[in-house]
């Protein structure tokens, strides 16, 4: 069974184990973002709580926030993003945003199945 | 309601992302996403639907008395088929907004006027005008399509005349046969780039797009949108009326005095220009050198002293960085200077550059 879950706010989670799991943006968010040009980060051990934002995605037209689908701590941030935003683009599912860890809340996720019933909506 | 241009169907065939503006539903980009159609306009061509401009005939035996007093510039040397910007003031020296005058003989003038203030415009010429005139707002009939980027006098002469083209730079021609559709042709812009605006009949509008994008199709031609538009306005150091300029700020602040004549025997705003002085705020551009995109409305500091606001700002394809204009106190605009910008509760850092951003 996949480990892959969507927030209603376009952001996906892979959980790595019970309490750790990966955060990014859906392709369909960054395809309605468009080009991204620059993406801010939490840093390691920042907390990160349900429905908060804890990074911004700039396109060259305007600013999102990402909200976060779990609370827990930033285990790590992927780096790469800094300097390459358009890796979002290209491939939005393996350009995670953060690794979550001690995770003690979750939002309500939706499978892939029903994510894809949301936006075709 | 939106309203459509006649282009609509064709933006939706190529997938362009809608969105509202000025009243129109128009794209803000196709498929290939702002920074490939702007690096298209930069380095080939671009085709921009444009029609939601407006566009406003004043003619009569006083037309030029007319425009004269209407607008800023002086446009009582100009000749047939010349083209000139200017902005319009309200009394008190503000911006109303800021056209294009094209002369199409001694007697009748085209205005072509921002999508956003065409109504306010109307009125406020309606309201003005003296003498022998008549004012007509043909903007429901007309559409305007731009053709932009260094390959575009190649991928037109393809369909046209070379000799009936404008040659020079804000000049136009009427009645240029385009695979024959008339077109009036003006060699004018809003990209920093060469190209033409070509202004046509609604009719006629969905095939003259298609003509140029397969006539340009093997040069790289591809259609922009909005989201292109701007950045490429943004990197040419244009003022956007809204952005940098408005009913309250001078067209001397916003950095246009170029295009105010205060030699001028009179005309509406000269005297509220003159009572405001030296102006203590003048237009600057920001290379952003923090991490973060500053946009419009970000306040911009020296230290802890806040000596301004962003007026437009986004990230710069061509560049690869991040740009934007403020208007900040005269005594601290020197280029060179180091500043911050409050970009959503963070200070990020900037510097004072030369404007435009980019020059052919």
């Amino acid at each position: 069974m996949s480990k892959i879950f969507y927030a209603k706010s376009h952001e996906w989670v892979e959980f790595l184990d019970d309490t750790t799991a990966r955060v990014g943006i859906s392709d369909y968010a960054q395809s309605e973002l468009g080009d991204l040009v620059f993406v801010s980060l939490p840093e390691e051990g920042d907390e990160v709580a349900v429905g908060e934002s804890f990074a911004d995605v700039e396109s060259v037209k305007a600013v999102s926030n990402v909200y976060s689908p779990v609370s827990g701590t930033v285990k790590a941030v992927n780096e790469n993003l800094l300097d390459q935003p358009e890796l979002v683009n290209s491939d939005a599912m393996d350009a995670w945003f953060i690794e979550v860890e001690n995770i003690s809340d979750k939002a309500d996720l939706l499978t892939e199945e029903e994510y894809k019933k949301l936006i075709e909506e | 309601m939106d309203l459509k241009t006649p282009l609509y169907d064709c933006h939706i065939d190529s997938h362009g992302k809608m969105v509202p503006f000025a009243g129109y539903l128009l794209p803000v980009q196709y498929k290939s996403g702002v920074i490939t159609e702007h690096m298209a306009v930069r380095s080939k061509a671009g085709l921009f639907d444009v029609s939601h401009m407006g566009e406003v005939i004043i003619k009569g035996k006083d037309a030029l008395d007319n425009v004269q007093m209407l607008v800023t510039n002086d446009c009582s040397r100009m000749s047939d088929g010349q083209v000139r910007y200017s902005p319009m003031c309200n009394e008190e020296g503000g911006v109303v907004d800021d056209v294009l005058i094209y002369r199409i003989s001694e007697d009748e003038y085209l205005i072509v006027v921002n999508a956003s203030n065409r109504h306010k415009d109307v009125e406020w010429m309606r309201s003005h005008i003296f003498g022998e005139v008549e004012l007509s707002d043909i903007s429901d009939d007309m559409a305007l399509i731009a053709l932009q980027g260094p390959l575009s006098e190649e991928i037109l002469t393809k369909i046209s005349d070379a000799s009936q083209l404008p040659t020079k730079y804000y000049t136009f021609k009427e009645n240029v046969n385009v695979s024959g559709i008339s077109c009036m042709v003006s060699k004018t812009g809003y990209t920093g780039e060469g190209g033409y605006e070509l202004c046509c009949r609604n009719e006629d509008a969905v095939r003259l797009w298609e003509l140029l994008l397969v006539a340009g199709a093997e040069d790289g031609l591809i259609p922009c949108g909005l989201g292109a538009r701007d950045t490429l306005r943004l990197e040419a150091g244009m003022p956007l009326y809204g952005h940098e300029m408005d009913d309250n700020i001078s067209p001397i602040e916003a950095g246009l005095g170029f295009a105010v004549k205060l030699n001028k025997e009179n005309f509406i705003g000269k005297q509220g220009i003159i009572d405001r002085g030296t102006p203590t705020k003048t237009r600057v551009g920001l290379r952003i050198t923090g991490r973060g995109i500053a946009r419009e409305n970000c306040p911009v500091f020296i230290g802890d002293q806040e000596i301004g606001r962003t007026t437009s700002g986004t990230h710069s394809p061509y560049l690869g960085y991040p740009i934007a204009m403020a208007l900040i106190d005269v005594d601290k605009s020197a280029i060179g200077t180091e500043l911050l910008v409050d970009v959503r509760g963070r200070k990020i850092t900037a510097e004072i550059v030369e404007l435009p951003f980019y020059k052919r």
